[in-house]
């Protein structure tokens, strides 16, 4: 099979999953409009992320100021011109992007460490800019929102309470409730925004990764030396990365507001910059589907189990004797609730250490033991990443 | 014939150290000129002088008609100048082809182009391009092979590969034998006499290997102490006593 | 003058700890190659190293009273803390030094867990890509404050500084000045000798006994070094250990100036990794240096004077800094050449 047949039926296949969502991810607990939302939107982010670390391997731990930087330009967008999330979308993806042009331009003049650290000098000044004399626009600890008082130039003016975000009079709250085999199924409005705009994402990337411009990239990656001296210049590659990245998170910053128009500084915080890059290691960076399934299973995880508490222990145990279904249940809930952070930093140790290829790489060495492929196929330990180009 | 690269009094200094000293040469466009001498003679520096990793204190680098002074490697590249290392410079983490695919594409399509829309798999005559310049080297058939796991001497023939894609006008061959097998070197000289007569690149080559100076130079340079203390044909350079000197009687030995 | 002295005096106290963070953060780099974003775990780990032998001191004993009744007419519980009830005198004594005495415990507990940490993970990622270390080492200090945050909670816990060292320090009347003009915590100050102390007992053990002459050379080249038969790794193992202590040294001594909380270390680390960059990777003195220059710069940016012309510049300063050195001598104020140019 070539590859343009493969990644369309990738594509195919990406695109059905990620709309039947709400039917796929009902039984197990997540099928609900604000999980399945921040599924998409920071799939997307990871999407994005990963354009930039995945192929050039430049690891920035400064993203989520894109991100947070999107959100405020979208809830501005809302409260000046209108509660459509057109306008707020499109104005938190060019803000995002002046700001990552302005940054990566200075970041990208140093590599390694150092870039990485740069990064995250710059996501620290937003942060700490956010929270200080910028609250004008940020409002400070309270977080920007929206209030019946706001102009909205666009928009009738509302009243009673302060208007839904909407795409064209479709407001994002709005859900279709129905039920199957006695689970309720919901369909909202929002989440299918997102998943939209996430499929059309993931196609953007699959092209980038298929072009000459993704192969330049990655061989950024690889060798840089080499890339000046065969007349490249590596300036321009890895900066346009930065923007394409950058713009992506300003994106995921957009639909986050625009799901629930609110914008915080904690959402740049360096910490949530680590949680991108996590997302993305724990899929597998440099592989099309890694981000987006590693983005899926920390938001899926975190709303999981920080919603266990000591009681459902309890009750999970109970079938155990008092003592010891305290001890497990005490032990356990260290790992749970307000622990979720703990496994989290355990996964990553452990994917960082033992499956640096991410989940993806996982199964593919787990396909090649029961495949009897045992010939050295060059393409098959990164068939997901990079197959050749059709014969 | 007419000269394309020229070097006038060129010096570089290193802290106390000349490497460079009043540096004068002249390669005439389609013939192979080896630069020899002892180590520490400067030959590596003026190399580097060439290609835009080093500038030089004094003095002019011209190619072509054009000064190489401040020029980023980058640009001297896209002027037509490539460079083969001596420890291979390629993309490891990347397949064979694809590591001759981007030299073709930078040839065509310059140093920066936004090209993310389009699809690689379209690119057929990159890719016939990048084919026939590995069965140029002899290594067609492993064009899917990460060129990671490839051996050093393979690596170095990729190498090769990827600058003559870019029908480089001038290549510049940092000991392109170091460290082979006589069986290797022999092979490795046809390669280059083959591209030389084919394609008319003029070639400059550092070597330490004297068999492999005597049966590709047209003309040769002897460095010592960063100074060229004699440019003459082959021939005439196996019996000059000054050479003798350098590379025998030198403050070196 | 005299706010510009009060000013380097209160820069002082957060310089001493970034310095000590740093210098940690420069050998680990230095002699194993390894980015160890964990290390500003291990300062807070240091921290809770004082929290714990405080409560462990102040573990109170109840008795009911024989004589004395409460107002509901029930025994009146007396409370004291164990270690008062069994060494009287000297148990008081013992609870009022408790953050210095927390030292005996924090430099065998550093220093163990800096070699479990080392033997344990890091090693397997010396030859990985500087990225992979960054990931793994965030992970762990994600794992390690959480567990801290399982024990003692989110909120911060104060520390008391001992009696007789609380107090203020009328610095400006000791120097012959006007009495009230420049007023220390006194506290802050024997937070500065004992960094200095540290900082110096580090240098001189590196500069005038074999073993640090030996890690010098390793740091320096250690290909060169391994070759001449010196097992350079078991050396390198101590070092980490070593780096660990200073580091939990810093954090125990820090925590009457501000109180411990389980994030403590992730906001002196990423200060800590801006300071060895500005120092230069690699380069000790230049660590040391560049703590106490940031230091001391974020308190002038402090000021107000200085607030009202540049608005919010005491929140960006370090960083800004950071920048600016970036750019202008990658290499840091100190720095060697080649160190992580890659």
């Amino acid at each position: 099979m070539n590859t343009k047949t493969s990644d369309t039926l990738l594509l195919i296949v990406f695109s059905i999953a990620v709309l039947a969502g709400p039917v796929i991810l009902a039984p197990f607990g997540a099928g609900y409009p604000d999980l399945l939302q921040k599924f998409a939107i920071y799939g997307i982010f990871a999407i994005g992320f990963n354009i930039l670390f995945g192929l050039t391997g430049y690891l920035s731990f400064g993203h989520a100021a894109f991100l947070g930087v999107g959100s405020y330009a979208a809830v501005w967008m809302f409260k000046l011109l209108s509660m459509n999330i057109i306008p707020a979308v499109i104005f938190s993806v060019i803000v995002a992007g002046l700001f990552s042009l302005v940054i990566g331009f200075i970041s990208l003049r140093r590599s390694g460490i150092y870039f990485s650290i740069l990064t995250l000098a710059f996501a620290q000044m937003c942060y700490n800019l956010a929270y200080s004399v910028l609250t004008p626009i940020t409002n400070g600890e309270t977080g920007l929102q929206i209030t019946l008082s706001d102009p909205r130039i666009l928009d009738a003016a509302a009243e009673g309470q302060a208007p839904a975000s909407n795409l064209f009079g479709l407001d994002m709250i709005s859900t279709w409730e129905t039920s199957l085999a006695g689970m309720t199924l919901q369909f909202n409005m929002g989440f299918y925004v997102c998943a939209l705009i996430l499929i059309l994402s993931f196609w953007i990337s699959m092209r980038l990764f298929r072009s000459p411009f993704g192969m330049m990239l990655k061989a950024v990656k690889s060798n840089q030396n080499r890339m000046s001296y065969t007349g490249l210049d590596t300036k321009p590659y890895t900066l346009a990365a930065f923007v394409i990245s950058g713009m992506f998170a300003g994106l995921a910053g957009g639909l986050l507001a625009a799901m629930d128009p609110l914008a915080g500084a904690e959402r740049m915080q360096w910490t949530a910059s680590g949680e991108v890059v996590l997302m993305t290691i724990l899929g597998g960076a440099g592989t099309l589907l890694g981000p987006v399934l590693g983005a899926g299973l920390i938001k899926y995880f975190e709303n999981i189990f920080s919603a266990i508490n000591d009681s459902t222990l309890h009750g999970v145990f109970a079938f155990l004797p008092d003592g010891l279904n305290n001890a497990v249940s005490a032990v356990l809930g260290l790992f749970v609730g307000e622990g979720w952070h703990l496994t989290l930093g355990l996964i990553f140790m452990l994917i960082v250490t033992f499956l640096p290829g991410g989940l993806i790489e996982g199964a593919q060495r787990i396909g090649r033991l029961f495949t009897s492929r045992s010939k050295a196929d060059p393409q098959s330990g990164e068939a997901q990443s990079r197959p050749a180009p059709a014969e | 014939m007419t000269p394309i690269l020229e070097v006038q009094s060129v010096n570089k200094r290193f802290g106390g150290l000349k490497a460079l000293d009043d540096v004068n040469l002249t390669v005439m466009e389609g013939t192979v000129h080896a630069i020899i001498g002892p180590n520490g003679a400067g030959k590596s520096t003026l190399l580097n002088c060439f290609v835009g990793r080093l500038v030089p204190d004094t003095g002019t680098v011209t190619f072509a008609g054009q000064s190489l002074i401040g020029k980023k490697p980058h640009e001297i590249n896209q002027a037509g100048v490539s460079r083969v290392f001596q420890t291979p410079e390629i993309f490891e983490d990347l397949t064979v082809l694809e590591n001759v695919m981007i030299p073709a594409l930078a040839q065509r399509d310059g140093a920066f182009r936004l090209h993310g829309w389009h699809p690689l798999s379209r690119e057929a005559e990159i890719r016939d391009k990048a084919e026939r310049a590995l069965a140029d080297v002899a290594m067609a058939d492993r064009r899917n092979m990460p060129s990671g796991s490839l051996s050093r001497g393979d690596k170095r023939r990729l190498e090769m590969a990827m600058c003559l894609v870019q029908e480089p006008r001038l290549l510049l061959l940092d000991e392109p034998t170091a460290g082979m097998a006589r069986a290797d070197t022999n092979a490795t000289i046809d390669l280059l006499k083959r591209i030389g007569s084919e394609r008319n690149i003029t070639k400059v080559v550092i070597e330490h290997d004297m068999h492999v100076v005597f049966s590709l130079a047209d003309r040769i340079s002897v460095l010592a102490q960063g100074h060229v203390i004699v440019e003459d044909a082959p021939e005439n350079i196996k019996g000059n006593a000054k050479v003798q000197e350098a590379y025998l009687g030198g403050a070196h030995l | 003058m005299d706010a510009i002295l009060l000013q380097i005096l209160n820069g002082l106290d957060k310089g001493s700890a970034y310095a000590m963070i740093a210098l940690g953060l420069t050998l680990i780099f230095g002699t194993l190659g390894v980015v160890n974003f964990a290390h500003g775990a291990l300062f807070m780990l240091g921290a809770f190293c004082a929290v714990t032998i405080n409560k462990l001191l102040t573990l109170q004993k109840i008795v009911l009273s024989d004589t004395e009744k409460t107002a509901w007419g029930t025994p009146l519980e007396l409370r004291t803390p164990y270690a008062e009830a069994w060494f009287g005198d000297a148990g008081t004594w013992l609870i009022d030094w408790s953050v210095p005495v927390s030292i005996a415990l924090a430099l065998p507990f550093m220093f163990l867990v800096g070699l479990v940490m080392e033997r344990g993970l890091i090693r397997h990622f010396y030859k990985r890509p500087h990225a992979d270390q960054i990931l793994v080492t965030f992970g762990l200090a994600i794992v390690l404050q959480e567990i801290i945050k399982a024990f003692f909670g989110a909120n911060p816990i104060p520390q008391p500084a001992p009696d007789t060292l609380s107090g203020m320090a009328d610095f400006g009347a000791a120097f012959g000045m006007e009495a009230g003009v420049i007023v220390y915590p006194l506290w802050r100050l024997v937070y500065f000798l004992f960094a200095a102390a540290v900082l110096g007992a580090v240098f001189c053990f590196l500069r005038f006994t074999t073993f640090g002459m030996v890690v010098r050379a390793g740091m320096a080249d250690r290909e060169t070094v391994g070759l001449l038969g010196i097992n350079i790794d078991k050396r390198f193992t101590l070092m980490f250990g070593l780096a660990a202590v200073v580091a939990g040294l810093a954090g125990v001594m820090y925590t009457p100036i501000l109180s411990p909380d389980y994030h403590l270390g992730m906001d002196f680390l990423v200060l800590s990794f801006v300071v060895v960059v500005v120092g230069g990777m690699g380069s000790l003195p230049g660590a040391v240096a560049a703590g106490f220059l940031l230091g001391i710069l974020q308190s002038f940016a402090s000021m107000n004077e200085v607030k009202q012309i540049l608005p919010g510049i005491d929140q960006i300063i370090i960083y800004l800094v950071a920048v600016v050195i970036l750019l202008t001598r990658p290499r840091g104020l100190l720095g060697r050449k080649g160190v992580m140019e890659a």
